[in-house]
């Protein structure tokens, strides 16, 4: 099973981050690099990245086939989607516990959403009703 | 066929090598090695003369530069087993690819592990091609792999007690039945490069059987898988869209299969304790039966759920029930029941109710759930499935 674990900082995490020491960082990085090489090692972390600063974003909308591309600051939106991970897990019980301990997780909003997949319940195939 | 040829071949030299050497997890490497050199040397060079002696052979010396590459200690310790290389072709021992099948499903490893190890040793699959067919990422599965023998590297190569063993082929059972279900439920469309998973889990079964042909629940589980897989070209539309049993075309059931998945359900329910898979295959087997949807027995599959229910009470088996139920009491008590067994807030209960209403003759009603299970379920070709059946009626729909 796949899950989609979303990392939402709010301008209590940022404020925490940006207050903590070089080491404070430092370590808070190593915690990461820790939490990244336990999952690489049980297989469950497909990809995960940390994204760039919220006003780095750009919106892309078409509409009838014009293109518009505007900066997106979006500096109102106080939960900002801050880094993701895209797990392969056992089951949404395992989800939630790597998600509980995505280093972050005491400051940020964890969010985990279940990836569509193609198989159906082993003892329940709608194609049977 | 040369990928036929290996597969087949696989577990046999593997459980040749760890009969000879030990150590599953270095075996394990060396063959799939070996394995992969088959595969592109054989197509070019022709197949050898003794294609299992030449895969021993290769298996070997792979094995022995895997270890020249390990530590010094390992070295000293293993230069003497190292050296000698195996009979080319040994008798097998009778219960090889049941210790294998035991070995790869073993309790300290998750369902997910056991599959993996399960495909790879077993099956002979490659890891690339395991992942495809699970549509997850390569490394995923190598890592999976890698882990899994090293949690089972110290147990010994050889049936558990016999106290233990009904729970560990119990656990092998539910791994090929998984095996199935992947290749069976999912619609990924025409994927030419999927290894067909319904088949290998069927050959698998098969090769336990054959081991053990008086367990009932491995003789029920390969009939189930028979007896399912029969109705698969049928059970898909052009589209990939999936298409009800009521509505699928007999002609395309495969024959063969439903009359070698009847003849096999119909001895081990004559001779074995029965099982909870020798119910669902002796249900499959009464559908399989059926001419057509109205000549169904469905007064003989709703005895089949009550024994099941019995044998194996679980959600799944209620929902199952009451469709049964609906087709002899009439969807009105079906619906009842439904309401009083107070079922969980999940999106199979949705789909179920949505059915019992559609047959109630209650359209609208069974639309909206229909619907509400669309956005629930977890699977692409359910949710094609379930919204088309929560539009308005359109010609087609029963």
């Amino acid at each position: 099973m796949k899950y989609l674990v979303l990392i939402y900082g709010n301008p209590a995490s940022r404020s925490a981050w940006a207050g903590m020491s070089d080491e404070q960082k430092a370590a808070g990085l190593r915690a990461y690099v820790e939490f990244n090489d336990d999952l690489d090692g049980s297989g469950e972390r497909i990809v995960s990245e940390r994204l760039a600063a919220p006003e780095l974003t750009k919106q892309v909308i078409v509409r009838d086939d014009e293109v518009s591309t505007t900066d997106g600051p979006f500096a109102e939106i106080k939960e900002q989607l801050a880094g993701f991970y895209l797990l392969e897990c056992d089951s949404e019980e395992r989800a939630l516990e790597i998600a509980a301990r995505i280093p972050e997780a005491p400051y940020a909003t964890i969010e985990v959403r279940p990836v569509m997949g193609l198989t159906g319940d082993v003892d329940f195939d709608l194609a049977d009703l | 066929m040369i990928e036929g040829l290996l597969r087949e071949l696989a577990p046999q030299v593997l459980t040749a090598l760890v009969r000879r050497y030990g150590g599953f997890d270095t075996c394990e490497d060396a063959v799939q090695e070996a394995l992969l050199a088959a595969a592109v040397q054989w197509p070019r060079d022709g197949v050898p003369d003794n294609p299992k002696g030449w895969l021993i052979t290769t298996a070997s010396r792979r094995r022995i530069e895997l270890w020249r590459s390990d530590s010094a200690r390992q070295r000293r310790e293993e230069a003497v087993a190292a050296l000698a290389p195996p009979d080319p072709d040994p008798a097998p021992a009778v219960d090889d690819t049941l210790t294998l099948l035991l070995l790869c499903c073993h309790p300290a490893l998750t369902r997910p592990s056991q599959v993996a190890l399960t495909l790879r040793a077993v099956g002979g699959l490659t890891t690339a091609e395991i992942a495809r067919a699970f549509l997850v990422p390569e490394p995923t599965i190598g890592q999976r792999i890698s882990r899994a023998k090293q949690k089972v590297k110290g147990t010994s190569f050889s049936l558990p007690p016999a106290d233990e063993r009904p729970a560990r082929v119990a656990a092998v059972l539910q791994v090929l039945y998984l095996v199935f279900t992947e290749g069976h439920t999912a619609s990924a469309g025409p994927a030419v490069d999927r290894v067909e998973l319904t088949a290998e889990a069927i050959r698998l079964t098969r090769q336990l059987h054959a081991e053990l042909p008086d367990e009932g629940e491995v003789t029920g589980l390969l009939a189930l898988m028979l007896l399912t897989g029969a109705r698969r070209a049928a059970r898909l539309g052009e589209n990939g869209t999936m298409v009800p049993l009521a509505d699928q075309d007999r002609s395309r059931w495969d024959a063969d299969a439903i009359a070698e998945g009847t003849a096999l359900i119909t001895r081990a329910l004559a001779t074995a304790p029965v099982g909870p898979y020798q119910l669902q295959a002796a249900i499959a087997a009464v559908h399989d039966e059926a001419a057509s949807a109205e000549d169904t027995d469905w007064p003989q599959i709703l005895l089949l759920y009550d024994l099941l229910r019995q044998v194996a009470p679980g959600p799944m088996v209620t929902l199952n029930r009451l469709v049964a139920l609906a087709m002899v009491e009439g969807p009105a008590i079906a619906l009842a029941e439904l309401d009083a067994a107070e079922p969980p807030d999940h999106y199979r209960v949705d789909v179920v109710r949505a059915h019992l209403l559609e047959l109630a003759g209650d359209r609208e009603a069974a639309r909206e759930y229909y619907a509400a299970a669309a956005r629930r379920t977890l699977s692409l070709p359910e949710r094609r499935h379930l919204e088309a059946r929560s539009l308005p009626d359109m010609p087609g729909k029963p």
